[in-house]
């Protein structure tokens, strides 16, 4: 698992207060993990914090799973 | 005019994280009060407070059996200690698994104060040092008053009124006293009711210290400074929590074999029309409010045997206060007890209504009345009321009154009895 990988799932974890073993690379923010479209914006916002980049809410609209959020961070890396 | 009775109780407070622990404590004496933990309050005049103790103290509040952990992390904590004093409520009185058909007659009047102070504070910081872009999507539903109810009305599904009572430090009395009234005039069958504060946060014990309402003078013995109706006492000491009781149809209770604790029967609700902080002078619409609960309760000065004042350490208020209690009882102020909690856990704001309640319900269980911490040195208008210094007194407790008053010149009064 990269290290971004282990940073995403950390945050997902806090802020939605899921187990870490449901946080799986597959796994749909609103579907599997309980989300809702403010606790989206919310994960953003944590993302662009941790990993110091800009995540404009076009490309924020497409983070559907935890994988989509990994690799749009590393593509930014 | 359908009759209202309550049967069942829920609390968070600075002396347990339910009604039985706080009640204990409350009956034992124990003060809530500390040095203020949450913050360094070391540049402040007040630097204490009655703060809810966490889940490892002896007498702590343990969230996490009724708030989700995501809804921690997004409400002010004013919500959250509602959502748990609600939440207890429901299931002692066996009501939180209600039917479709039942949930569509229950709501929700829970209000608060002040709301979410806290994270008002925090997100403007943020806004300040960071930008609008990093404010919280939850900020505004996450600290507005009426999200206790929003809150729980979604968590047990209640699809009744859902209202939410701002009235400064009436707001709990406010609530319980609005909400028997829905069910009166056949609104619902059921109703949460009560208020939770949460303002003990930088600007909130600023703020209050600035007004000229917090105790200064006993930095060094938290415990002490709560001390109604003593020569000595110079302000309110800041406390949260939540108070929440069921109210109930009183046919719909019995025929389910409910356990009823009481019935509301009497509120009375009055302004002063005269200062944003200070109360009238003579303590009018705190009497009118005492008087019209009376009428409503077609009961008489003697049947009530305990009152729950509003009582909050302040030089003027609590005089006030005392002389109106003194002209309304006239001949039987001999025979009833007044005392005032807010010696023990501080002063709740929007919550104090309703967890003061609470406590004026139990004493009719029991047939004990709490005590007035700190009474060491009563004035001279104490004469002839018996204030319970110190330490509870079992006596016969068949009906209660309690005072609220808050900012605004807002007044509420409620008479309850056991039934």
């Amino acid at each position: 698992m990269s290290e971004t990988a282990d940073r995403v799932k950390k945050i997902v974890v806090e802020h939605l207060g899921v187990e870490a073993e449901k946080v799986t690379e597959d796994a749909s923010f609103i579907d599997d993990l309980g989300a809702d479209s403010l606790d989206i914006v919310e994960l953003v916002m944590a993302f662009e914090e941790e990993f110091g980049v800009e995540i404009p809410d076009d490309a924020a609209e497409k983070i559907a799973t935890v994988k989509d959020a990994i690799d749009y961070i590393d593509s930014k890396a | 005019m359908r009759r209202v009775v309550v049967t069942g109780l829920g609390m968070v407070s600075p002396l347990g994280g339910d009604v039985e622990t706080t009640w204990k404590n409350i009956i034992a004496s124990k003060s809530g009060a500390a040095t203020i933990a949450r913050f360094d309050a070391t540049d402040y005049k007040c630097r204490i407070a009655c703060e809810v103790k966490p889940a490892d103290h002896e007498y702590g509040y343990d969230a996490s059996i009724d708030v989700d952990h995501k809804i921690q992390r997004q409400v002010d904590p004013f919500i959250v200690y509602g959502i748990s004093a609600a939440s207890q409520a429901l299931r002692d009185a066996g009501l939180d698994n209600m039917s479709e058909e039942e949930r569509l007659r229950a709501g929700c009047s829970i209000g608060s104060g002040i709301g979410g102070l806290p994270g008002i504070e925090s997100e403007s910081l943020v806004l300040a040092n960071k930008g609008p872009n990093r404010v919280s999507p939850h900020f505004v539903h996450g600290r507005l008053i009426n999200l206790i109810s929003g809150q729980v009305s979604i968590k047990y599904g209640l699809m009744g009124p859902n209202h939410a009572v701002v009235t400064a430090c009436s707001t709990g009395a406010h609530s319980i006293g609005d909400a028997a009234r829905m069910i009166a005039m056949d609104d619902a069958d059921v109703m949460l009711a009560g208020g939770a504060e949460s303002a003990i946060c930088p600007i909130g014990i600023a703020g209050f210290a600035q007004a000229r309402a917090l105790s200064t003078g006993f930095n060094d013995t938290p415990e002490k400074a709560s001390r109604p109706y003593d020569v000595n006492r110079d302000g309110f000491v800041m406390g949260e929590g939540a108070g929440v009781v069921v109210l109930e149809e009183y046919e719909h209770a019995k025929k389910r074999g409910a356990k009823i604790y009481a019935e509301v029967i009497g509120y009375g609700l009055t302004g002063d029309a005269y200062h944003v902080t200070a109360p009238h002078p003579e303590g009018n619409g705190g009497f009118r409010s005492m008087q019209m609960a009376l009428k409503r309760s077609g009961l008489a000065l003697e049947d009530i045997d305990y009152v729950n004042a509003h009582g909050t350490s302040t030089p003027l208020g609590d005089e006030l206060e005392l002389g109106a209690v003194k002209r309304l009882f006239g001949d039987h102020l001999g025979s009833m007890s007044m005392s005032s909690t807010k010696s023990a856990i501080g002063h709740l704001l929007g919550g104090a209504g309703a967890v003061e309640s609470i406590f004026c319900i139990l004493a009719m269980r029991d047939q004990i009345v709490p005590p007035t911490l700190n009474l060491d040195e009563p004035s001279e208008s104490c004469k002839g009321v018996d204030l319970v210094p110190h330490v509870a007194k079992e006596r016969k407790v068949r009906a209660v009154l309690n005072n609220s008053f808050g900012f605004g010149g807002t007044n509420a009064s409620l008479i309850m009895k056991a039934i």
